[in-house]
């Protein structure tokens, strides 16, 4: 049944896809058994309750998992049909080519023109700084509001602003997929909104996955939409598994499974 | 006293309050506490005021141009301090130049670089445990290792004829002050560097950045001031230490500057015991004297390090 709904959604060459992927965290099981492709050129979303493991499958991608003690996964993630835990594959390097934007806008405690150019320099790029500096607070639809103030603190600017700042940070060294891990949710509704516009625009360029615990966020910025859930364990511990992964107005109007429809109409989670 | 809300009556929509506010004495415990630790505050104001206006009174006098050019003498009047102060700023910053880049590498490297294991445990109980060892320890270490071993005749001078720390020398000084104040650096720069958010690490992370690439650019520049503070407290602490520098064999009657790192030298604080320890009222005042000066020393370190810090962190 899931294999059907994927081969129906996905274009010959997916940006990722996982096989068989469990993450563990010491000997602990986190997630399992989790398959799903993620085309180009997309909007994933995850969506499912707290500790399903949304956000442990979305950090694999860039291997920020790598930075957990005793985190490891087993399976396969491949990316552009490259073994994503192959030996040969530099963590540092994959991270620049699969950025990431964090729940709690992290802007570095410099100025709006070093948070851009930080990651730039630190990769080699030989370009004109200023003119990227510029495109990039442009595509994340926040040059208007900062162009005159380049010089000041990105601590100084509101939350909604600091996110979109971290989004053009992240948009700044040319990444392929943009990870999300709940982007919006220490934001205010207009500004929540004004980062959906930005997925939106960003879509045409990047491949995006973004966990949101937000139901209408999900329905309204993503293309497809994969629901996981988590199920208790003997000895307390639970594991997260994949439930559905579908086209999202599959997932929130007919979804195939119960615990989806559970889940996406309120009724539990 | 009762406030309308502490009475036990019923609320008007019938329902049994539960709730005893009893306002007057949570304030009246508030005030007890406030009053206490005032006290406490005000108790160590006095004690520190008491011994530095008697110091003042009784070292003051003594200070002038005579009592800071002058070296040491057997005359009250003709005694001066110059040798021991000069031989405080050689060791301070020699202990400072070694001290800094050790103690800070150390802790970025138990910070941020080491992976938790058995190791790095290890190493960490054993520093939290060498901060508190007595100073006098680490003089005897000193005398053994610098004095004896790496000294002149030492062990190393026997096989390849290298004398490294010239014996009972300021290096031999600085070097057992510097061993004595890593602990407390160590342990303040890895303070610092756990202070800053773990949320800028990961940023910088999934940018692409290398772990130094992070340290050095993101979270260095955070912790510095932090770093410093905690600097500046080892050396406040080296600059008053005695014991140590009395059992490397540091001398008490010095007649001429010292030359090199490897010169036999005095500070401030043994000329001060060696003045105090004299039978004569006279010397005792230039004792007073002479802990008027160690003070200054003491705030002119401080206080430049404080610029420093300030200025630092002025950049966001």
């Amino acid at each position: 049944m899931m294999n059907e709904s994927i081969n129906t959604v996905t274009t010959p060459e997916p940006a990722l896809r996982t096989e068989n992927l469990n993450v563990y965290y010491g000997s602990s099981l986190a997630v399992r058994q989790v398959n799903l492709d993620i085309p180009q050129n997309k909007v994933v979303a995850f969506i499912g309750p707290s500790g399903c493991g949304k956000s442990t499958v979305l950090r694999c991608f860039n291997r920020m998992n790598d930075l957990i003690p005793g985190a490891r996964v087993s399976g396969t993630i491949s990316f552009r049909g490259e073994n994503l835990y192959a030996k040969t594959v530099d963590p540092v390097e994959l991270r620049r080519r699969i950025g990431m934007v964090f729940q709690k806008p992290n802007p570095f405690p410099k100025s709006i023109y070093e948070n851009i150019a930080f990651g730039a320099r630190i990769n080699g790029y030989k370009g004109d700084m200023g003119e990227l500096v510029e495109t990039s607070l442009r595509r994340a639809a926040i040059w208007d509001e900062v162009k005159d103030k380049l010089r000041e603190s990105g601590l100084a600017l509101s939350g909604g602003q600091q996110q979109r700042l971290c989004i053009a940070r992240a948009i700044a060294i040319s990444p392929e997929i943009i990870l999300m891990d709940e982007p919006c949710s220490a934001l205010d509704p207009i500004s929540t909104l004004k980062v959906e516009e930005l997925i939106h625009e960003l879509k045409q360029q990047y491949t995006i996955v973004i966990v949101t615990h937000n139901m209408q966020q999900a329905s309204r910025v993503s293309d497809l939409t994969a629901f996981y859930n988590a199920e208790a364990l003997e000895g307390g511990s639970k594991v997260g598994y994949l439930v559905e992964y579908d086209r999202t107005t599959s997932i929130f109007h007919n979804p195939a499974e119960k615990a989806t429809q559970d889940y996406v109409s309120g009724r539990f989670g | 006293m009762n406030t309308p809300n502490t009475s036990d009556s019923n609320t008007p929509d019938g329902k049994v309050n539960l709730f005893q506010a009893d306002m007057a004495s949570r304030y009246r415990t508030d005030g007890i506490f406030q009053a206490i630790t005032w006290t406490s505050i005000v108790i160590a104001l006095l004690i520190l005021a008491v011994l530095i206006i008697d110091v003042l009174m009784d070292g003051l006098p003594f200070i002038n141009w005579n009592f800071l050019s002058n070296f040491p003498s057997r005359k009250p009047e003709q005694a001066g301090l110059l040798s021991a102060l000069a031989g405080t700023i050689w060791v301070m910053v020699t202990v400072a130049v070694i001290a800094f880049p050790l103690g800070v590498g150390a802790g970025i490297f138990l910070e941020e670089f080491a992976e938790d294991n058995w190791f790095a445990r290890a190493i960490e109980i054993n520093i939290n445990n060498l901060a508190g060892v007595p100073s006098i320890i680490y003089g005897l270490l000193g005398l053994q290792v610098f004095v004896r071993l790496l000294g002149p005749n030492g062990w190393l001078f026997e096989l390849t004829g290298i004398d490294i720390t010239g014996g009972r020398s300021i290096l031999t000084g600085a070097l057992t002050l510097a061993l004595l104040v890593l602990p407390i650096i160590i342990v303040s720069t890895r303070e610092s560097l756990r202070a800053v958010p773990d949320s800028l690490r990961l940023a910088g992370f999934a940018l692409g950045a290398t772990r130094w690439q992070v340290v050095h650019n993101q979270i260095l520049p955070i912790a510095i001031p932090g770093i410093l503070t905690g600097t500046i407290l080892a050396l406040s602490r080296a600059i008053g230490e005695t014991a140590p520098l009395i059992t490397i064999g540091a001398l008490t009657f010095i007649s001429f500057l010292p030359e090199n790192l490897q010169s036999p030298f005095t500070v401030l604080p043994i000329q001060i015991y060696n003045w105090v320890s004299r039978p004569q009222k006279d010397f005792h005042d230039l004792a007073a004297g002479g802990i008027i000066v160690l003070l200054v020393v003491l705030l002119v370190m401080n206080s430049t390090a404080v610029l420093l810090r300030n200025k630092l962190q002025k950049r966001f």
